[in-house]
Order: structure tokens, then C-alpha cells, then sequence
């Protein structure tokens, strides 16, 4: 077994699309494609309108951290410093970071790759393109900087708990008081951000540091701990990683209809 | 004049699974040059197939182990006909030859405080048997894979020996072909080790690799080289019977353990019909009694379905010869039962036996949770070989060595589960050891052109066949061999049986020498067919030769016209070899006198 | 038991070339399509040339294209592969072609030697043996429980279609690289060989290789992902260095 030579392949690289597989195999990329374009469509669209994102105790993910804004902005309204001449929402400000997190995620990756750049289209199916350079080199080697997002991403999951810990809160319009109370729109936000959690708890990036990393684990029961439930999640990743990327967008509908007054939010009690 | 190419090693060692990587390894450690020839590509060996576990006394989970208790074991076990020298080196090294494994990245299951952990297995008296879950031969065959990987070793991979060339009376290389493209290469060596395992597909039903047809053991018959007790083959009582496709793969003995009953066409537990008296005391006399015994009631005794390997596989034969089986002919092994009596129970199956589970599921639609599985006996292994000397591991013929499977001696009349990868292990080792040894001190000798060129010219016989249109198919003989083998041969033997098996061997043989190979020499599938056809018949007569000659039943061997252990085969040894006119020579050796240390280990362990 | 017959569309062929032959032959059930191979082998094609060994979904010889998807035919039911058309069996593409259903594998044997190899901590005990935890080795046993069939090699399209087999080492090599990193008893190291020689910068995580895997190891998520972030850690991620990560 001498230094590996370059290997001879008689039989030529498949051409794009062919493969000699008989099930649909160009099924699950198309709704890869669908959905992921469907989303990004929406939620820009979501993020440049810059009104409609909030009714009564509810806020809209796209939206949320409210920095600068409205009238519950943590920080203030439209900063002075915000060039006349550029557009501007709040949801542009807070964005990037949840964007950021869903395009250097390892699953998304993994799917987009396929259903945007057939890099392949799907398993041992043909390419469309000779030459490749993987994550191995620019651009793509950026994509290394995942955790920061992951980092970035748990503290948007804090505000995402206080937003749906204010979506029990309504204003009493007769005393001015908040009242404890919960509307089909206070569950639309638990469930949001409790998918959201699922998805942001299963990184491959967290699993790595909160124990992955590390050669043995026994003798570090937490990390352990951490470890055993960031595998738990990890699992599921890829389910995760659609309920809520749709829940999101779900929850931005909901709350910009009842905004918009075409859809009235359902008290429960 | 044949074309071929020479290849030069001071050790060659024939067979790349356990015993012939471990081998590998110490020959290279000792600074010989080897060279390792395998018929498959490197990792694939039978011994990927082991699950159960690695025998050692290590002691890890029962203090009380140590090698002397399972030196007795072994000894029982085999019914004494052991070679007790064997025996001895194998309980004394086990230990550090699976340590060794460790340090060489195996990951073996662990204990609380870290160790190696140890189950228990029938026939052993503590928990002895370090493992990996259920995959503990591909962990050893991967170990030893890597680590030889970086030792100074040649691999040859998918290259079929088909003699042994000598020098003299001395074993000084082998003739083999390419199978990629079917060119021919001697290699000359100092010392050649046979590592090649069983021969399980001498019969039609057999848990064995699809490979394991005796190549090895053949060479060396061929060869001059003396094969000791070939008559013992053992049959594991459950191995699947449908679908046709999977008959033999292994239902492990766990089954059984759990709970599981086995039961006739009829719905009757047989094997309460049949104890033998030696074990009446050990034995449950109801069912109930056997059900408690499972769930691990220390007052309760066994049930019968956990008698020894061989009875069980008898009385499985007897009811489906008397028309008691099941559809498919076997019987049926039920766990699905237990559900009477514990709540939850297919969780619990599901958990304690999940290989089982999933191989039933996938292979044969069957859920075992639900519904009995179909079983028969299927060939597990050859406990004879060739006859080696116990410490060295040569030949009758100078020179060469054999160990693992192909080698006989250490497991008498009858093996214990766990003790084949130890076996591999122990004497892979000692066999790359002197034959490193042996090759320091001999020097390449010159091979004889005209025994190449002849079994070049027998070897290619069949393309000739093959290019005019006439001659027989080397895979329908090959079917009717394990047929016959299967019918005549089997678990339960009688001499004119056996008689006829003879004859009809000599019949197919005689067909044999005009097979037909069609196509060119590349990777001809046909053509490695041939060559294990004539492997196996010559396996085939061993076993017919060694199992008539032995009356008495003894282990695994079992005989209707002799079916008690007799005195004077008790310490004998059959010794078969090929004379010069290539007829078979057999002859009873007896078997050394033990020393008084071990006789008295044996003594105490009763 | 109803005997019905089934077409296969076997590749025939070797590096000259070589076309689909159709085979006709008796299926049973239960059968798998390796059973349904050596059926036609030994009734019609004794020269088929196809590797096998186990039978049993162990030993990792058997690996094909079955109807273009990578599987090892031992363990592919007729059952489960539509029999009202021809059923389509192919060597691995990947793979320089030997014969028939043959290919060579042998690249993957060389290059797994560029691995470095298993190098143990000294011995915590005076016996001369570790100590080590199940839970440390669970990760690392299940990469062991690889039979190397090399359907994941195959079906990676880094080597399938861009043919990187000099610049990067497969998801096979990669799982057996995270064997050994995460060996608790391991101490050498291989990430910069994994990232400068091996190429892991290749995988672009699409998971055909857990897809296709007999063993069901989770190659992807388990073992290259994790090597991914080891890698960060050492070369991209300058918060880590300050705690001394990266080694």
C-alpha cells in the first residue's frame, strides 16, 4: 500500500440530475426550496413594513428585541443617528442576528447547500458544476462562526421568555392597570418561544461547549447534564428547526392580523 | 512454462482475521518482514461475526477467576480431549493478550470503577467474557487492523493460496493468484502461518461467514501435514430456519436465558420429555420451576432449554425427524410468552435483547415480541484441525504453523462460548512468535518450478472445460456436498450413513476434477467456487473419516450406534493424514499424560 | 410459499466497459436481493463477479447500488424494492471498477494510514492498565460499531462528483479520526491534519453518509460536526484561545 495515487474513475461523474434512482428524490429539496424561499420572502417583507408588529401585550418575533422604536422600545424611538436616507424598522436592527444563526446553522447548511446550489441535489444524484471548495476555503469557511450566533441566540431567547411572560399582561383600558390574563395570542408566544428554545438548545455548536469538547466527562456531572440534554435535542435538530422556523412566521401572521384588525384575538380568560 | 511473480517475506501468514492479525503483529514486533495474504479485503474475517464476548480470567467482576478456574472449565467443557498444554497456555495468557488489546485502542464494555467488564456464559463458572455489547469480534478485528496497519506488514488482500509449496518435507511458501485479475505469485517464506478458520459451509445450514471453507486446513492436509479430531463440529442449537435466505445466522443462547421456551410442531415443551440422567438433579422437572430459574431464583433449578449445546441440538433434530417441527422445519423458540407473566414484557424483551429484535425484524418480518420464532442447529465450529504442537503452534511439517479455527487441540471435543477469541488471540500470538523465531534461523529455499507449474495447470483445468462447453458446475457440486454433508454428517450420525456420505464424496470428487469455469481469470466468481469445491470435499472426507472412526459420542460429536462415551476414546486423539498415494491415513494417538499440577487443578475444580 | 419470478438489471463490465444485463430468477420470500445475486450467479452468470462475505450485514463486503441507492445488498429484503420492474443493481460508483459488481476499494485502506494512529496516555495503574468511564466511551463506540463497507465513501458527493480523493478523506476516515480524538486514552493529536491534509473543510454537511449508513451511526452529527467545532476552537475562534483551547 504505497502513497495514495490519484484514483482512476473509468466510469465518468455522473451529469447533473442523473442518477439512477427511481424514487422522487427531487422531493424533499423542492420543499426545502419552497419553504425556506416562502420564508425569507415573508419575513423581509414582515421586517420592512415597520408597523403592525405589536397588539395589546403581543409582540412579533421579527420584532423582538424592540431596541429602538415604539413606545414599549427598551431603548428609545428611531435613533438620531439613523441616516434619513436609509430605510428604516426596528425589525432591521435585530434581525441579522436570528438570520445569521439559521444560515450558519449545521442543518440549514446541510439543506440549503442541496436545494439552492444542487451541491449535490440530493444523494448520488449529478451536479451541475465540475469544480468545488466546500466550507474549506473563502466563503464559506466563515460559516466557522456559528457559536457566536448560538451565543447571540440565547439572549434573544431571554427576551423572547420576557415577551411571552408580558403576553399574559393586558392593559386594562378602564383602570390603566395590566391584568394577568391569557389569549390564544399569550399561547401563540409560549409555543414560539418554547420551539425556539428546542431548536437553540439541540446547536451543534452548544452541545460542543457546554461537554463536547472534552475528552471524558465522567468526573463533570454538570457538564455531563448539559451535555446529555444538548444530545437529547441535537436529535431532533433538523424537526426543530422547521416547527420553528414556520412557528415564527406563524406568530408574526397572528400578530400583525390582530394588528391590522382583521383577526380578533381570543381571550380564554 | 506458467507466468508468475515472486514475493519474498520471512513470515507469510495466510488468513487475515483474528489469529492471523494478531500474528502478524508479533512476527512483525520481532522484526521479521511479513507478508499477510487474505481471500477477502482486510477487516472482513469471520471473526467480525463473534458477539458474545472475549474469555479471560481477568477477574474484573468475580475475584475468585483466575486462569486455573477456567483452565478446568476448558477442560470440562471439551470432555478432556483436549491438549491440555494448550489449555494451560490459553487460561495463562488470555488475560494479558486482551489487556493488550486495550492499549492498542480497543474500547471494551467497562465495570463501575472503570475496568473491563465481564459477563457471564454458559460453561464458564464466573463472569470471564470481556465484550462490546454484541459486536465484540469486529471490535477485536478492527483493533488489531489499525495497530497492524502501522507495523511493518505487507497486506495482500483478495489473493486465494492454493498449495503450500515445500522443500522437502519443509513448508517454504505458497502459490496463490490475484483474484482482481487473476494473476499467479509465489511467495517464498521462511516460515508460514495458517490462519484461515472453519469450514462451515461444508454444510448447507451454518452460522458461519460464507468464506469459511476450510482453506487452510485443505492446504496443509495437501501438504502432508497431520489434521487432528475432525470429527468434532459444533452445532449451535438455534440458528434462524426461515427465511430460507437467513437459515443458520445465530439466535444467540440470550433468548433462552431470558426465558425463552422452545416448543414443538405440537405446542409441547419436547425438551422436558428428554433429560439426561447426568443433569436430572440440575434440571427443572416444571415449567414453572424453569420460569423462576430465569428470573433468577437461586433455589429454582435450570430449565431444560439451557441444557448443553449438543443435547439441545439433538432433541431439536429428533422432533423434526419425527415429523414434530415446525412449517419450515425446526422448532419453535417462543419469548413472546413471558407476557403471561410479567407486565410490560415487550418492552423488556426489547431492551434485553434488541440485536435480537431488530434481526428478526428485519429479516425475516417476524416481531419476537409477538410471535415464536422458527429455529434449528446450524454448523458453528470446527473444534479439530490441523494438529499443532502446543506451545509452538507448528505442524507436523517444519516450518508451518496454524492457529485460531484452523488449528485443533485447545477445545476437545467441544467449545465454550467466548473461548474461540481468546483462542485466536493466544495462539495468533505464539504462532507469530516462533514463527519469527523459526524464519531467524532458516533461510529462504528455492521453490520447485515443477510444483508450481503443476498446480497451475490443475488450477486452470476448468477454463479449458469452460471454453469447449462441457463440464460440471463447481456451484451445484458444491450444493450437493453441503447437502449431503447436512444429511449424513450432521448432528446425529450413524456409521452406514456416514459410509454413504464417504462414497458420495468420492463420487463428487471424481466429478470435481472436471469442472467448468466459463469467462477470463478476472475476479471470476466461478472460479474461486472451484477452488473451495475441491477444499471442501477434502474438509468433507476429514470429517467423515475422523466421525467413523471415533465410536463413542463424545461433546459434539454424536453417534446413535455408539451413543455412549467410551473408555478407550477418552484418551485418543484421531490423527488423520494424506500418504503419499493422497489416500487419507488415520490413526488413534493417545493423548500425553497430564502432570500431576494440572491433573490436580481438575481434581479440585470437579 | 408462492414462487414468482423477478428481472435484475446487473451491471456487466469491467474498465473497457460494459452494459445492464437483464437476469430473470425465482424469488421467495424473504429473500434479499444478495440472495437473489448468487442465485443468478450460480444458475446463469457463474462468472459474476461480486463480493460477499457475513450474509449477514456484519462483515461490510457486499456494498452496491440497489434502484441508485447505496446499500449493502445482504440487507436490502426484495420486499422492500418494487419487483414489478427490473431492480436495478450497480457497482459503487465511486470507486474505480474492478469487475462486474466489483470495485476497488483499496484507496480507502491506504488513506485511512494517514490517520495517525492510536497513541494511549501512560497506564493509570501500576498493573499496567486504564481506567475509563462508560459514558466516556459510549461516544466513541458508537464509531466503532463501522463494518467499513464504504457506502458512506460512496455516496459522499465530495469524492462521487468532485473527485477530491487526494485533498480529503471521507466521511468513513472522518468518523474513525473522531474515534480517536475522543478516545479517552488518546494523546496525540489530528486537527491539523484534518484541516490542512484531510480536507474536513470539504464536508459540506449535506448527511448523504448517515443516510446511507448499515450501522446507523449518526456520522454527521456525531463525528464531523464535532471535529468541526474542535477545529474552531483551535483556528477560528479567539474567545476560546483566551481559555486555552485549541491546545
Amino acid at each position: 500500500m504505497a502513497a495514495p495515487a490519484r484514483i482512476e474513475v473509468p466510469r465518468r461523474p455522473a451529469r447533473f440530475g442523473q442518477s439512477s434512482r427511481t424514487d422522487p428524490w427531487w422531493a424533499a429539496p423542492t420543499v426545502v426550496f419552497i419553504v425556506l424561499s416562502a420564508f425569507v420572502i415573508y419575513s423581509i417583507w414582515a421586517a420592512l413594513q415597520g408597523r403592525d408588529y405589536r397588539w395589546g401585550p403581543y409582540l412579533s418575533p421579527l420584532y423582538s428585541p424592540e431596541l429602538f422604536g415604539g413606545p414599549h422600545a427598551f431603548i428609545g424611538g428611531k435613533p438620531g443617528w439613523w441616516p434619513d436616507w436609509l430605510f428604516w424598522s426596528p425589525a432591521i436592527l435585530i434581525l441579522w442576528a436570528p438570520a445569521g444563526l439559521r444560515v450558519t446553522c449545521y442543518y440549514y447548511r446541510g439543506a440549503y447547500y442541496k436545494a439552492f446550489w444542487a451541491d449535490p441535489p440530493s444523494c448520488s444524484v449529478g451536479e451541475p458544476r465540475q469544480s468545488y471548495r466546500g466550507e474549506n476555503s473563502f466563503p464559506l469557511i466563515l460559516q466557522n462562526v456559528h457559536r457566536y450566533f448560538i451565543y447571540l441566540g440565547l439572549i434573544y431567547l431571554v427576551f423572547l421568555l420576557h415577551d411571552a411572560w408580558e403576553g399574559l399582561w393586558f392593559p386594562n383600558p378602564a383602570t390603566g392597570h395590566r391584568v394577568f390574563g391569557v389569549g390564544v395570542g399569550s399561547i401563540v408566544l409560549i409555543v414560539n418561544m418554547t420551539l425556539l428554545s428546542g431548536y437553540s438548545f439541540g446547536c451543534h455548536s452548544l452541545r460542543h461547549l457546554v461537554g463536547g469538547y472534552l475528552k471524558q466527562l465522567s468526573g463533570c456531572p454538570v457538564r455531563a447534564r448539559l451535555f446529555g440534554c444538548a444530545s437529547a435535542f441535537n436529535r431532533r435538530h433538523m424537526l426543530w428547526a422547521w416547527m420553528s422556523l414556520c412557528f415564527v412566521a406563524f406568530t408574526d401572521i397572528y400578530v400583525r392580523l390582530c394588528a391590522m384588525g382583521i383577526w380578533t384575538d381570543w381571550r380564554i380568560f | 512454462m506458467a507466468q508468475y511473480e515472486t514475493i519474498r517475506h520471512d513470515v507469510l501468514i495466510i488468513g487475515a482475521g483474528g489469529a492471523g492479525l494478531r500474528g502478524a503483529v508479533e512476527a512483525a514486533a520481532r522484526g521479521a518482514s511479513v507478508g499477510v495474504v487474505s481471500k477477502s479485503l482486510l477487516g472482513k474475517a469471520h471473526t467480525v461475526m463473534a458477539e458474545g464476548g472475549v474469555a479471560a480470567a481477568l477477574g474484573n467482576v468475580d475475584d475468585r477467576d483466575n486462569w486455573r478456574v477456567h483452565f478446568a472449565d476448558t477442560m470440562r467443557g471439551g470432555q478432556y480431549v483436549n491438549n491440555w498444554r494448550m489449555a494451560e497456555l490459553h487460561a495463562k495468557e488470555a488475560p494479558d493478550r486482551v489487556r493488550e488489546l486495550e492499549a492498542w485502542g480497543a474500547v471494551f464494555d467497562r465495570t463501575p470503577d472503570g475496568r473491563i467488564l465481564q459477563r457471564n456464559f454458559g460453561g464458564h463458572r464466573y463472569p470471564r467474557l470481556a465484550h462490546v455489547g454484541d459486536r465484540t469480534g469486529l471490535e477485536m478485528i478492527r483493533t488489531l487492523q489499525d495497530h497492524a496497519i502501522f507495523e511493518r506488514i505487507s497486506f495482500y488482500m483478495e489473493f486465494t493460496i492454493i498449495s503450500l509449496l515445500k522443500d522437502g518435507n519443509r513448508v517454504v511458501g505458497a502459490l496463490g493468484y490475484q483474484r482482481e485479475k487473476g494473476l499467479f505469485f509465489v511467495f517464498q517464506a521462511k516460515a508460514v502461518v495458517l490462519a484461515t478458520g472453519g469450514l462451515g459451509r461444508a454444510y448447507k445450514i451454518t452460522s458461519n461467514s460464507w468464506e469459511c471453507t476450510g482453506d487452510g486446513i485443505a492446504l496443509a492436509c495437501d501438504a502432508g501435514a497431520e489434521l487432528q479430531d475432525m470429527e468434532f463440529v459444533q452445532f449451535h442449537p438455534t440458528g434462524m430456519v426461515w427465511p430460507p435466505s437467513v437459515a443458520g445466522i445465530l439466535v444467540t443462547e440470550g433468548v433462552r436465558g431470558e426465558g425463552g421456551v422452545l416448543r414443538n410442531g405440537l405446542g409441547r415443551r419436547f425438551l422436558f420429555d428428554d433429560i439426561p440422567p447426568l443433569y436430572k438433579d440440575q434440571t427443572a422437572d416444571n415449567e414453572e420451576e424453569g420460569w423462576r430459574y430465569t428470573q433468577g431464583d437461586k433455589s429454582a433449578r435450570r430449565p431444560p432449554e439451557l441444557l448443553t449445546r449438543d443435547h439441545v441440538a439433538r432433541c431439536i433434530v429428533r422432533e423434526v425427524r419425527e415429523g414434530r417441527g415446525s412449517p419450515h422445519g425446526g422448532v419453535f423458540l417462543d419469548i413472546a410468552w413471558i407476557k403471561q407473566k410479567i407486565p410490560n414484557a415487550e418492552k423488556h424483551i426489547r431492551t434485553k435483547l434488541p440485536s435480537m429484535y431488530d434481526q428478526f425484524l428485519k429479516l425475516a418480518d417476524l416481531d419476537i415480541t409477538k410471535e415464536p420464532m422458527e429455529v434449528g442447529p446450524t454448523t458453528h465450529y470446527l473444534m479439530g484441525g490441523v494438529r499443532v504442537d502446543g506451545d509452538s503452534q507448528m505442524s507436523s511439517l517444519p516450518g508451518l504453523f496454524a492457529a485460531g479455527e484452523c488449528a485443533a487441540g485447545l477445545h476437545g471435543a467441544n467449545r465454550l462460548g467466548g473461548n474461540s477469541l481468546s483462542d485466536l488471540l493466544v495462539f495468533g500470538q505464539r504462532a507469530g512468535e516462533y514463527a519469527a523465531r523459526f524464519a531467524k534461523d532458516a533461510s529462504l529455499a528455492p521453490v520447485s518450478e515443477s510444483a508450481v507449474g503443476e498446480s497451475i495447470r490443475q488450477v486452470l483445468a476448468p477454463f479449458e472445460n469452460g471454453a469447449k462447453g462441457r463440464g460440471e458446475s463447481p456451484y451445484r457440486v458444491q450444493a450437493e456436498l453441503q447437502d449431503m454433508m447436512q444429511e449424513l454428517v450432521g448432528i446425529v450420525r450413524v456409521e452406514d450413513e456416514m459410509v454413504r456420505a464417504l462414497d458420495g464424496i468420492q463420487k463428487l470428487k471424481e466429478r470435481s476434477r472436471n469442472l467448468r469455469v466459463e469467462g477470463n481469470r478476472m475476479y471470476n466468481a466461478g472460479w474461486h467456487t472451484a477452488i473451495d469445491v475441491r477444499n471442501l470435499l477434502t474438509m468433507s472426507e476429514a470429517i467423515c473419516r475422523g466421525a467413523i472412526e471415533r465410536r463413542e459420542s463424545r461433546g459434539a460429536h454424536y453417534r446413535v450406534d455408539y451413543p455412549e462415551k467410551s473408555e478407550k476414546f477418552a484418551k485418543v486423539n484421531t490423527v488423520l493424514h494424506k500418504g503419499e498415494d493422497g489416500a487419507f491415513k488415520l490413526r488413534l494417538e493417545p493423548i500425553k499424560e497430564m502432570p500431576a499440577e494440572l491433573k490436580q487443578i481438575i481434581e479440585e475444580m470437579k | 410459499m408462492t414462487a414468482t419470478t423477478a428481472t435484475f438489471s446487473i451491471w456487466r463490465g469491467d474498465r473497457q466497459g460494459g452494459k445492464l444485463v437483464e437476469y430473470q430468477t425465482e424469488i421467495a420470500e424473504g429473500m434479499v436481493v444478495l440472495d437473489a445475486v448468487r442465485r443468478i450467479q450460480a444458475d446463469q452468470a457463474n462468472d459474476l463477479a461480486v463480493r460477499w462475505n457475513c450474509k449477514a450485514g456484519k462483515c461490510g463486503s457486499c456494498a452496491a447500488e440497489i434502484n441508485g441507492k447505496p446499500r449493502l445488498m445482504c440487507m436490502t429484503r426484495l420486499s422492500d424494492v418494487p419487483t414489478n420492474r427490473p431492480i436495478l443493481v450497480e457497482p459503487m460508483r465511486t470507486f474505480p471498477l474492478i469487475r462486474d459488481l466489483v470495485t476497488d476499494v483499496s484507496w480507502n485502506f491506504e488513506k485511512k494510514r494517514t490517520v495517525r494512529k492510536f497513541t494511549p496516555r501512560k497506564p493509570d495503574a501500576p498493573d499496567g492498565t486504564w481506567r475509563m468511564a462508560q459514558i466516556d466511551v459510549d461516544r466513541v463506540q458508537e464509531f466503532r460499531k463501522c463494518i467499513e463497507c464504504f457506502l458512506c465513501q460512496n455516496v459522499c458527493h465530495v469524492l462521487r462528483d468532485h473527485q477530491l480523493f487526494d485533498e480529503y478523506i471521507g466521511p468513513r476516515l472522518l468518523t474513525h479520526s473522531a474515534a480517536l480524538e475522543m478516545h479517552p486514552l488518546d494523546s496525540d493529536h489530528r486537527l491539523s491534519d484534518l484541516r490542512f491534509t484531510q480536507g474536513i473543510g470539504y464536508c459540506n454537511i449535506t448527511k448523504c453518509c448517515t443516510k446511507v449508513c448499515p450501522e446507523e451511526i449518526k456520522i454527521t452529527d456525531n463525528a464531523i460536526i464535532p471535529l468541526k467545532e474542535r477545529l474552531v476552537d483551535r483556528y477560528f475562534d479567539p474567545v476560546a484561545w483566551l481559555f486555552g483551547a485549541g491546545r
